[in-house]
């Protein structure tokens, strides 16, 4: 692995993005790889990756004015459905296909994960974790859909239809025979490995098949 | 400054059908300055009736049909780019075409004229492209007619574009559009003055190509544009005319304007074999499959459409770049919201002027480290 692209890289990487699940991201993806980012947003991600890492990155995302953004600073972004686009590519297209924080809100959401893994050698997801002691003290507590920082929305206008805990993800790999090459938890901007169904805000999981 | 068309002659060009023309003049302008490696040159692809007038401001006091978006800062920035545009063939301003001198006969060509193809008009601007000392075009782009030369230059010359922007248009023309274009070749061939295509020096068919146009016109605006700009509203007066001798609606007055203003600057056989030209237009001829052909192409891609361009509707452009992300092409694409419809290329230029800059920058560094 490139050295630059370590642990030690993820704080600046925070900084410059600002999330913490792209600071992982970045420091798993390997340079001079084809990666396809999927729901990328205005692409700072994509930009970061082809820059530093000399990744050749590439995007899908539905939102017309973020494609807009993302192609404005030079990244190749498709305006596009994720349910729906990953068919066209042929197999093993990249290296690596990202999924951040975008997996709750598919239709299929194993449909998509399969996809990734047909297009892409690794698939990297990022979900926020609905297992979070904050959701479930919201839930209990309230006797009402969990409204929290991870889960803000209301649940009439929530993008998110599929709800997912770190436990599901794992047992969703054992039974689909992913191998679970790396898994990192993050709460806030720390780290951890304790009891994590219960305590990471957010889940990166490197896949492959 | 005024812009200067320029024009060279080569012997002579073979076209897709077996038939030659000899020799074949091409009109064409440039803006900004060619660098030293060369790399730098973008060629521009007018839509069916522009020219080679693209930019800049002609001895008549004239703006080029993408003023709004080629010049110093523009999308297309002539401080960064050398830009090239020039008439396609069969056209009227410059470039040969039906009314151009038949060396055989000394006189216009008329229906002697050869029928053309959008792969034809490509030759001929790789022709002048060669001509100019470039092997490589840092990106080719234009929107509707322009879109497909843009396309069939990826597919064709392959290694002579970097880059390619198709713009509100399609792969190949759809019944639709070639119903359009037939209504406008059948109301020219029906004007008594059209006589079989022999009217030079004569009247022209006047009446056939106005209404041809006013047909076109209708299809490069939109339902929403229409009422906006036109409404029910009457044009000079409170109430009704009750008679067919005077206008009685704005839409009325604007179509029958822009009818009678394009008989003054395109010819009426022009209007015949380009539009054929676009009729036969389909980038998968002779690959077997659209994926095939885009194959062929090594170019990044950048695809736009428009919201409301029933003419040239998004989903002709989705099949391309489902067609260049099938075999793994670098392909960026966006619809962007307009309600000019298939005018939105040349008239609604804010969102897409921010596309065509970041795209050409990033195929420019990307040229400089390939």
């Amino acid at each position: 692995m490139n050295a630059a692209s370590g642990t030690a890289s993820a704080p600046f990487v925070r900084q410059l993005l600002g999330r913490s699940d792209y600071a992982i991201i970045s420091e798993i993806v390997e340079p001079n790889t084809r990666v396809l980012d999927l729901g990328c947003g205005d692409g700072e991600l994509l930009q970061w990756l082809a820059e530093r890492k000399k990744c050749d990155a590439r995007g899908i995302e539905i939102s017309s004015s973020r494609v807009q953004r993302a192609i404005a600073r030079g990244v190749s972004v498709y305006q596009g459905d994720i349910d729906e686009a990953l068919l066209d590519y042929p197999d093993s297209a990249f290296d690596y296909i990202i999924l951040s924080q975008t997996l709750q809100e598919t239709k299929e959401p194993l449909k998509v994960l399969r996809q990734m893994l047909r297009v892409g050698r690794n698939a990297v997801v990022a979900f926020p974790n609905f297992g979070h002691w904050s959701v479930r003290l919201a839930h209990l507590f309230s006797g009402r859909a969990p409204k929290t920082k991870l889960f803000p929305y209301n649940w009439y206008d929530s993008p998110n239809i599929h709800y997912l805990t770190v436990h599901d993800f794992e047992e969703l790999a054992r039974q689909e025979n992913w191998n679970v090459e790396r898994r990192i938890f993050l709460a806030g901007k720390h780290t951890g490995t304790l009891w994590p169904n219960l305590m990471a805000e957010t889940a990166v999981f490197l896949i492959r098949k | 400054m005024t812009v200067e068309t320029k024009q060279v002659r080569f012997p002579s060009v073979s076209l897709d059908s077996g038939a030659t023309i000899a020799p074949v003049d091409v009109a064409y302008q440039t803006y900004g300055q060619l660098n030293a490696q060369r790399s730098n040159a973008i060629l521009v692809l007018h839509a069916f009736s522009g020219d080679a007038h693209a930019a800049g401001i002609d001895d008549s006091g004239k703006p080029g049909w993408w003023d709004n978006m080629i010049g110093p800062g523009k999308a297309f920035d002539t401080n960064i780019y050398y830009v090239i545009c020039s008439n396609v063939l069969g056209g009227c301003r410059g470039t040969t075409g039906p009314s151009s001198i038949n060396p055989e006969t000394g006189r216009p060509y008329a229906m002697a004229f050869p029928v053309i193809t959008i792969g034809d008009m490509a030759r001929v601007q790789k022709m002048l492209i060669d001509h100019l000392g470039i092997e490589r075009l840092l990106s080719v782009s234009g929107g509707s007619m322009g879109g497909m030369q843009a396309l069939e230059w990826s597919v064709a010359y392959p290694d002579s574009v970097v880059s390619a922007i198709p713009i509100a248009s399609t792969p190949r023309h759809s019944a639709q559009q070639i119903a359009f274009n037939e209504v406008g070749r059948q109301a020219i061939m029906a004007d008594p003055d059209w006589e079989n295509g022999e009217y030079y020096g004569k009247k022209p068919p006047a009446r056939g190509l106005a209404v041809a146009r006013m047909v076109g016109h209708i299809t490069y605006m939109s339902d929403d544009s229409m009422r906006e700009k036109f409404g029910r509203r009457l044009r000079d007066k409170e109430q009704f005319g009750y008679n067919f001798s005077s206008v009685d609606f704005e839409v009325e007055s604007y179509l029958r304007y822009r009818g009678t203003q394009f008989v003054d600057r395109f010819d009426a056989n022009s209007y015949l074999y380009i539009t054929k030209a676009m009729d036969y237009f389909d980038v998968a001829n002779g690959y077997g499959s659209l994926a095939a052909a885009m194959e062929r192409s090594t170019a990044r891609f950048l695809v736009i459409s428009f919201t409301s361009d029933w003419l040239y509707p998004s989903y002709q452009s989705q099949e391309v770049v489902r067609a260049l992300r099938s075999r793994n092409r670098d392909v960026a694409y966006c619809e962007l919201a307009s309600n000019y419809g298939h005018d939105a290329f040349l008239v609604d230029v804010g969102e897409q002027t921010e596309l065509v800059r970041g795209f050409l920058a990033s195929s420019l560094r990307e040229r400089a480290h390939a």
